[in-house]
């Protein structure tokens, strides 16, 4: 009750209450995350042994991305070949 | 039986070593054989805390890698003959901490000791989880701000995980010790309150420390709080929270702010 008191003299509003909700917003996202293997990376693995089954290629030039929108995600692949095999890049963008 | 408790958080700078000094030496105080040890490798402040860092001779390391006995690297607290220390490397980095290793020295202090405190570094890697790694109970240090919570949340996420008791399908106990709580900040809605934060972390509290200029003094002078000024506010607040540790049920007290009008006049201007 002091504290509502004290809030109305001093014409200041309390940014406690903004502070749980932002918390309360994150962490119901990020509890999601958690436990769930780490799909970039099994993807990336994958993605890697299959096309180096075709093509040379050096492991440091994939990248695998995911963006998150609030309608859709993306999922971009993006290998980079060698030159001299085959002259072109692959980009993948589901 | 002994009980192997981590006193963890996430977020550097919350008050894990002070809490674990303090808890520490609250439970010793009220009778029980005790021992921290610090898994801060590399970054040891405990044997600061607890006012013992001139002899330090061996250590955690040491230990684990078969260098030293644990009796030769163990250091009685000169205060309380059922306190004890078991410091970590200054010189050695966290991934001289092997699963093994560590193991052997908490089942060794297990035989010896009703409670093993284990101080645990900031952050996520290595020296946190291995602090983590074989405890029966965990204290998460929490500060009533954002990024605290949050990182409380992901090491609560981690005790439930990668603990050896959770990979046995066990719980692992888990309590939050609320530290550095102001009470005029709560007052004006500045700070997350207590409710919030149970709420947001849905975990039982252990206790609330106030902030206070007592946690500080009792640092400078290498004594933990509760030895130092056993009557302050924080002293007290952490023999409670040792007290439910051990069982009992002790009603919590929100700490309040006991100032005279002039002391509060003078506080604003000086918070404004």
């Amino acid at each position: 009750m002091s504290m509502n008191l004290w809030r109305l003299l001093s014409g200041r509003s309390a940014s406690a209450p903004v502070a749980r909700e932002r918390l309360q917003i994150l962490l119901a996202h990020e509890r999601g995350l958690r436990g769930q293997p780490d799909l970039l990376n099994i993807l990336r693995e994958e993605i890697l042994a299959v096309v180096s089954r075709h093509v040379d290629l050096d492991p440091e030039k994939v990248v695998v991305r995911m963006d998150r929108g609030d309608n859709v995600s993306t999922l971009e692949v993006d290998i980079e070949l060698p030159n001299g095999v085959e002259p072109r890049r692959l980009a993948v963008v589901v | 039986m002994a009980k192997v408790l981590v006193v963890t958080s996430g977020k550097g700078g919350v008050g894990k070593t002070t809490s674990t000094a303090a808890l520490g030496a609250a439970l010793a105080q009220l009778g029980e054989k005790v021992v921290v040890v610090d898994f801060d490798v590399g970054l040891r402040n405990l044997d600061l805390v607890m006012g013992a860092e001139r002899r330090v001779v061996f250590d955690l390391i040491n230990v684990v890698h078969g260098v030293a006995k644990l009796s030769q690297a163990l250091i009685r607290d000169k205060r309380l003959d059922n306190l004890w220390l078991l410091p970590a490397s200054q010189t050695r980095d966290k991934d001289a901490l092997t699963d093994d290793g560590v193991g052997k020295v908490i089942n060794e202090l297990r035989e010896k000791f009703d409670w093993i405190l284990c101080d645990s570094p900031a952050g996520i890697e290595r020296g946190a989880t291995m602090a983590m790694r074989f405890a029966d109970e965990a204290v998460i240090v929490t500060n009533p701000e954002v990024s605290s919570v949050r990182d409380s949340d992901r090491i609560i996420g981690m005790l439930d995980s990668k603990t050896v008791k959770a990979e046995k399908g066990e719980q692992i106990k888990k309590h939050i010790l609320i530290t550095r709580y102001d009470t005029s900040r709560a007052a004006r809605g500045e700070m997350l309150n207590i409710d919030d934060i149970l709420e947001i972390l849905a975990t039982p509290l252990l206790g609330i420390i106030p902030e206070s200029q007592d946690v500080l003094k009792a640092s400078n002078v290498g004594s933990p709080v509760t030895l130092n000024n056993a009557a302050s506010a924080p002293a007290k607040a952490y023999t409670d929270a040792a007290r439910r540790l051990m069982g009992e049920s002790i009603a919590m007290v929100v700490p309040s702010e006991r100032k005279g009008f002039m002391n509060r006049l003078l506080g604003r201007r000086a918070a404004a």
